[in-house]
């Protein structure tokens, strides 16, 4: 019986092995988290392996260690292993393994606070960033850019190489906004605005999601962001600028009704609609720096609104 | 009315008619078979107003596993709708609803009433009592959490299941998104239930502190003891906030205040703060006992001293502690702020620790020791691994810029099944398998379970290991549905066969309990597994009053002791003179009351004022009548447990 626990256990812990070299090698587009197509999705893939690899460090050995202590200490006639069996307290061995855990701990716990730190700051400081505020809608997105003034539904364009600051709300439900080939998420909120920086560092079409779950139409809250060279992008903006319908107060009444949605396009929207939904939603009763990104104090001056 | 009673009970789907078919068929057979073999008087007399301990763990038992059915029928909707893209199995209102009752289920009314079974059987024997602290309050606690139980299952044929999620975030589960009673069943099943359990928390601390047998100081308990101190003390700290949270969500819905909703000045943060403040306590009130459980059965098995005993006690202290300052670690992307989110970063890791530490002690008491697979080792052993790799991501989920690319994803998902099925739900079934003997007097068959064993961990495995890879892919929880174009269809599909091989597990259980009934090993020793703990000084099933003399203990593995320098119920010369037994009489009234709250929470689900105000006033009439008791204790005669310990063959 306890061979066959642990071939099964060896065979279990190959498998898992090579799963991990699978997700790992990251060729694999499929894997967005491990095909990370900016620096603020790199820093956290960097974290990522890093812990993968700090505790793989305890559990590998823990598992062999299982593995070795079940295989010999079976109950078996004529097993010769030594039997101690009041033997319970060893010093030495308390020292090892609380000591092992804090060491390993403590290096992740350095690591992870410099990677926070680092992404509530752009991700490059020498190119000037654009920002677009995103408002998650049930069940559609809605993105405006304040510099060019126009707006879209259920895609973004952005220029690669540059840092992208997302302001992002919500329109009623709470939602979270999740591009992972770009970086993490952060919540959408009613009557808030919290900030999220991102950037995509080759032209390229990103899968995004809705993160937290809002009811019925959830599942369809997909859309793409979409990265191209500077000047393509400020094309884009021009030809949209010419060629879109506005986006009017009526059309957001519209827009904001429960509902899926097609992708949308729109050359201007009222101006003030981005800061009216944060107030109408509460953002009226909070205090100003949580209407305007939360504890992100230091990029204020970036603000556009 | 007319336009009321349609929206009463749940129409329109056939799975829903079947379900309502099969319960009326279901009550139906209870009712003619209780009848029939005149059994009525029987229910009533030894269940429903019993105040025995062993009784109430085998009522929390059996509710547990039918509870544990209905969640893993909810699972294997899911997987069915998610087993390959754009499937139409379930609309999606259907789907939300299935997840919603899945989670609150296998958390609150699975694991809370499998592990207060536990609580219930075990502790008073290992501890050498004759019954808990106020046994009167833990029927009171059975009895709330099974109506409050009811309540929470009634929702799924009347009036519609609550779909905003097992933790029911506004603004989603405020008026505005959640109209309609679904979430009102949520909130008063959750609240009476609740009750019994904070009740449930103090009645075991005070049990423990107080009731130990004589001689048998706080650092000589067996680790399950401490295990569940250290539960009880999180129990009572942690269930108030959950009530208070969801009467300030009543408040919102029934009185239409602001709390949780920004539009008025409202904050949801405040609420999603809250839940987790007792949201995330709660998986440490469950994992707790499991870790006791574990220590209980490693050092039976390996026959052998539990390795660092002093060391298990401090980390249990630690994690039940500690468990209070880690919740933000369930939103580290709701814009804390870098320095919150480093903080609750930094305690989550350091919690791992103590929890590592155990995984070490348990190893090095096999270490040396003489390992026999039985069922309850086979399942400890499974659980090692399975926790080990469940507890590493969860460190890698806690660092918090991770955790931005892992938050709402599978990955979660599959961490957190990781720890709760491999951690919670194996250590509970391991103890099952230990403490079946002593609850019924016979073992489980050896066979079968086998069977049940591989084809549960072998399930888990083949479930849960795609979900982290769909983590890595995008995918993110509470979807009904999605397309082709993503990938992830493979890795569903094959995680929906191990869910079913999972399903298949449990029934090969239901089948190893039925066969055993009658065909287990009956167990005459009353220490099956040559054990280490008290309970196992005392004949299988335990007599009504557990122990005929109260053991005198004077070391810790205060059985083993007994055995090794035969004395106690192990010595052979000592005869002492019986003395009458004090003994707490049964009383309906845990049951009446309780039905009350069933009535009142049931009124104010839909909102009829006056039925609310009928349950409430009964929950009053009991309070007055049980207050003006007098009579609520007994002794059991000399005679009596002479008779009784002969007939167990006892030496009188």
């Amino acid at each position: 019986m306890s061979k066959r626990l642990s071939s099964g256990r060896l065979r279990m812990v190959s498998v898992l092995a090579a799963g991990l070299l699978v997700l790992l090698s990251g060729c694999d587009r499929r894997y967005l988290i491990f095909n990370p197509s900016g620096p603020v999705a790199e820093k956290e893939l960097h974290l990522i392996i890093l812990s993968a690899v700090l505790c793989a460090v305890v559990v590998i050995p823990v598992l062999a260690l299982l593995i070795f202590i079940v295989y010999r200490y079976r109950d078996k006639p004529g097993n010769k292993a030594p039997y101690t069996p009041e033997w319970s307290d060893s010093k030495i061995l308390e020292i090892v393994w609380w000591g092992v855990p804090i060491i390993i701990i403590g290096i992740l716990g350095v690591y992870t606070a410099k990677t926070t730190y680092s992404l509530v700051k752009p991700p490059v400081e020498d190119v000037k960033p654009i920002t677009i505020q995103v408002t998650s809608l049930d069940w559609k997105w809605l993105f405006q850019y304040p510099d060019q003034k126009i707006a879209t539904v259920n895609y973004a364009e952005i220029p690669a190489g540059v840092p992208v600051q997302f302001h992002l709300t919500s329109d009623q439900m709470m939602n979270s906004f999740w591009v992972p080939e770009l970086g993490g998420q952060e919540y959408t909120m009613p009557g808030m605005a919290m900030r999220l920086w991102l950037q995509a560092d080759q032209p390229g079409t990103y899968y995004g999601s809705g993160a937290n779950f809002t009811g019925k139409g959830f599942a369809h809250m997909k859309f793409k962001v979409v990265a191209k060279p500077q000047a393509e992008f400020n094309q884009w903006a021009k030809q949209v600028k010419k060629t879109a319908p506005a986006l009017t107060e009526a059309k957001y009444q519209q827009l904001a009704q429960k509902g899926l949605s097609e992708k949308q396009t729109y050359s201007s929207y009222p101006e003030r609609l981005f800061l009216d939904t944060i107030d109408r939603n509460g953002g009226k009763y909070m205090k100003p720096e949580m209407k305007h990104g939360g504890h992100d104090m230091s990029m204020m001056d970036h603000d556009n609104e | 009315m007319g336009e009321k009673a349609k929206g009463f009970f749940v129409t329109g789907d056939p799975l829903i008619y079947g379900a309502d078919v099969s319960i009326i068929i279901t009550l139906l057979g209870i009712l003619v078979f209780l009848t029939y073999f005149k059994k009525w008087g029987w229910l009533w007399s030894e269940w429903l107003t019993t105040v025995d301990h062993k009784k109430i763990g085998i009522m929390y038992l059996v509710s547990s596993l039918l509870m544990l059915f209905r969640g893993g029928v909810d699972a294997l909707l899911m997987r069915m709708q998610l087993a390959m893209p754009n499937t139409h199995f379930l609309q999606s209102q259907h789907y939300n609803e299935i997840f919603t009752t899945h989670g609150t289920i296998m958390i609150l009314f699975m694991a809370m009433p499998f592990m207060f079974a536990l609580f219930n059987i075990v502790i008073p024997l290992q501890i050498g009592a004759r019954d808990v602290a106020y046994p009167f309050l833990n029927a009171m606690s059975f009895w709330l959490f099974f109506f409050g139980a009811l309540l929470f299952n009634l929702s799924f044929v009347i009036g519609g299941s609550p779909d905003a999620g097992w933790l029911s975030y506004p603004p989603l589960s405020e008026l505005a998104g959640s109209p309609g009673p679904g979430q009102n069943f949520y909130i008063w099943g959750i609240q009476i239930s609740g009750i019994g359990s904070l009740a449930t928390g103090i009645n075991f601390l005070v049990t423990i502190l107080k009731m130990r047998a004589p001689g048998m100081k706080l650092m000589q308990m067996p680790l399950f003891t401490w295990s569940v101190l250290s539960s009880c003390i999180t129990i009572i700290f942690a269930f108030p906030v959950l009530t208070v949270t969801l009467a300030l969500l009543f408040v919102d819905r029934f009185f239409g205040a602001h709390i949780f909703t920004a539009a008025s000045g409202g904050n949801p943060m405040m609420y999603v703060n809250l839940i987790w403040m007792w949201g995330h306590p709660e998986v440490y009130i469950v994992v707790l006992p499991a870790f006791g459980i574990y220590s209980e059965i490693v050092s039976t098995f390996s026959k052998k001293k539990i390795f660092g005993y002093k060391s298990m006690v401090f980390s249990m202290i630690i994690i039940s502690v500690l468990g209070y300052f880690t919740w933000v670690h369930h939103f580290f992307t709701m814009g804390a702020g870098a320095d919150v989110n480093t903080f609750f970063a930094i305690t989550t890791m350091a919690i791992g620790i103590p929890t590592g530490v155990k995984i070490f002690n348990w190893l090095f008491t096999m270490f040396r020791g003489r390992i026999t697979m039985t069922q309850p080792m086979l399942w400890t052993l499974a659980f090692i691994p399975c926790f080990l790799v469940g507890g590493a991501t969860g460190v890698m989920l806690a660092a918090a810029p991770a955790d931005y690319q892992y938050h709402n994803s599978y990955f979660l998902i599959a961490h957190f099944h990781q720890t709760l099925i491999g951690g919670v739900v194996f250590g509970y079934l391991a103890g099952l398998y230990y403490w079946w003997p002593k609850m019924f007097g016979f073992k489980l068959n050896d066979r079968i379970g086998k069977w049940a064993f591989w084809t549960w961990n072998i399930g888990f495995y083949v479930c849960f290991m795609p979900q982290y890879a769909l983590g890595f892919m995008g995918m993110t929880r509470r979807v009904y549905t999605y397309g082709w174009d993503m990938g992830w269809a493979p890795y569903n599909l094959v995680s929906t066969a191990g869910a079913f091989l999972m399903g298949i597990g449990f029934i090969f259980q239901v089948w190893q309990i039925l066969y055993s009934i009658k065909h287990g090993e009956r167990d005459l020793t009353g220490d099956p597994w040559n054990g280490r703990t008290l309970e196992w000084s005392i004949p299988s099933p335990a007599p009504h009053y557990n122990f005929a003399h109260l053991p005198a203990v004077r070391s810790d593995d205060s059985w083993w002791d007994m055995k090794k320098h035969r004395y106690g119920a192990a010595g052979q010369d000592e005869i002492k003179e019986y003395a009458p037994i004090h003994m707490p009489k049964n009383s309906g009234i845990p049951f009446l009351m309780s039905a009350c709250w069933f009535v009142a929470g049931f009124g104010l689900t839909f909102e009829w004022i006056w039925l609310g105000i009928a349950g409430l006033a009964g929950i009053g009439i009991c309070l007055l009548a049980r207050s003006f008791q007098r009579n609520t204790d007994y002794y059991i005669p000399v005679d009596e447990i002479k008779r009784t310990e002969a007939s167990i063959g006892r030496v009188v």
